[in-house]
């Protein structure tokens, strides 16, 4: 595995109106990487994951990805936006298009892909997640852990050099967290970079190559999961591991 | 009624202008509606205050004083002419005063069903990279429009009938309720026979309105 910097973030603050949601954050994500976030509800997980493509704006520090700062606005941020992917907890697949088309989406009217040679692709994609038979249905008609993987098919077709996930398996039933997991552990292995926000603890000892562990805002710590699970440093992490792993 | 019936032709001539006036109202306050939606959720303050202000402005004034102000200030005050025609010169400031009038109501419909579109659906067009305006092509107003076209079909029948109000505010259209008065008026065919052709003319004209948008709402509808 490379080691070349691909999201930097420096100092990284932001406000929610007097709500300090992201202390001076700093954290880099290598190339090749798969970095868990986790930590308590309202720690600023989703919100740190959403800046990196600028679906929030940040007050004062810098983001950069492969070098470059994230631009404010216009064509440069939505270009960025097509080099990061995003993955959501309510998977927010296109209600009026079908499931082929939703993949196909944003290769043909942003990457300029053809017609042709985008379905091919998004296809192959449906196939690796395993939902090629429901191309031509309706989003509305499919469950949520499908629903789920369309989505990360989606935005697999637009070759990001990073992919993000916020907490994309917490609003499926249970029987349906696995195959979604399954799907991502299956790109983490195939050196897809990653930042993954989840409550899925077993996903981060398993595919993570680092977990970052936030609280109140600010990254409290950070290790390999080996060492995190079994020897947190801090007593927040402490803490937050007694409550979620003693069940 | 067979006073009224020998005159069936002015009838007919008189719904064909009506329909006409609809017809080229509805396009051009579909086109003049959704542009000011387009401004009203755009991400520039300028063009979102004008769509506002317009929208309030145009929306709360009495469509007899915007045909008015079409009819007697700009074309007979100001002399402005659109045909040299003068049967034509009062349509098109009819069908511009409609239009304007009408926009209003297709615009606030449109962002009712902007409205009704999940956030997270914008938030994911924008991380695959599409711009605002395809944003907005692509994703928003198509299921904005599929949402609204019941009410949409609401738009339109009132705007068929409001294209009566044309000739009572000064533009001499020869729509079918001028037709009627004409008739009233020069003492045609008795007044009872008269009435009723022209309102059934009306509802023979909205009714299969209403149920075709309701039917088609249906059929467009997007299941979430």
């Amino acid at each position: 595995m490379t080691s070349t910097p691909l999201v930097v973030l420096e100092n990284v603050n932001k406000h929610f109106g007097d709500l300090h949601v992201l202390r001076d954050i700093n954290m880099t994500v290598n190339s090749g990487e798969v970095v868990v976030v986790i930590g308590p509800s309202g720690s600023g997980k989703s919100t740190l994951c959403r800046t990196i493509n600028r679906l929030e704006t940040i007050g004062s520090g810098t983001i950069t990805l492969d070098g470059e700062p994230l631009p404010a606005e216009g064509r440069g941020l939505a270009k960025l936006r097509s080099d990061v992917g995003m993955v959501f907890q309510s998977f927010n697949l296109f209600a009026h298009k079908t499931v082929l088309q939703n993949v196909t989406l944003g290769p043909t009217k942003v990457l300029r892909m053809g017609k042709g040679e985008a379905e091919a692709r998004a296809m192959e994609l449906l196939d690796r997640v395993q939902i090629g038979n429901q191309a031509d249905k309706y989003p509305a008609q499919l469950s949520g852990g499908q629903q789920q993987r369309v989505a990360i098919a989606r935005a697999l077709a637009m070759n990001p050099k990073v992919l993000l996930f916020d907490e994309p398996t917490s609003a499926l039933d249970p029987e349906m967290v696995q195959e979604v997991l399954d799907v991502m552990t299956d790109l983490a292995s195939e050196g897809m970079t990653m930042v993954v926000v989840t409550h899925e603890m077993g996903f981060a000892r398993r595919a993570a190559n680092r977990v970052v562990f936030m609280a109140d805002g600010q990254i409290v710590e950070e290790n390999t999961p080996d060492e995190f699970f079994t020897n947190p440093r801090s007593d927040r992490a402490q803490d937050f591991l007694s409550k979620i792993l003693t069940h | 009624m067979e006073a009224f019936l020998n005159n069936i032709d002015r009838v007919v001539d008189g719904f064909s202008w009506t329909v006409r006036l609809a017809l080229l109202s509805a396009l051009f306050s579909f086109i003049l509606g959704v542009l000011l939606t387009a401004m009203r959720v755009s991400p520039v303050p300028l063009l979102r205050g004008l769509s506002t202000a317009y929208v309030e402005g145009v929306r709360s004034t009495p469509l007899t004083l915007v045909l008015l102000f079409c009819g007697l200030g700009l074309n007979s005050a100001l002399g402005i002419f659109l045909s040299d025609t003068v049967a034509w010169d009062v349509f098109w400031w009819a069908v511009i005063g409609l239009s304007a009038y009408t926009s209003c109501f297709v615009s606030e419909s449109l962002r009712a069903g902007i409205n009704t579109i999940p956030l997270g659906q914008v938030e994911a067009a924008r991380s695959l990279g599409l711009t605002f305006t395809q944003n907005l092509r692509l994703i928003v107003l198509p299921q904005a429009l599929r949402t609204v076209v019941a009410p949409l079909g609401s738009v339109l029948i009132a705007l068929t009938k409001n294209t009566t109000v044309a000739s009572v505010a000064g533009l001499g259209v020869q729509e079918a309720s001028s037709e009627m008065k004409l008739m009233f008026d020069r003492g045609i065919a008795p007044v009872l026979p008269t009435f009723v052709g022209f309102a059934l003319g009306f509802l023979v004209l909205t009714l299969p309105m209403g149920y075709f948008f309701s039917w088609l709402s249906k059929r467009v509808a997007v299941v979430r």
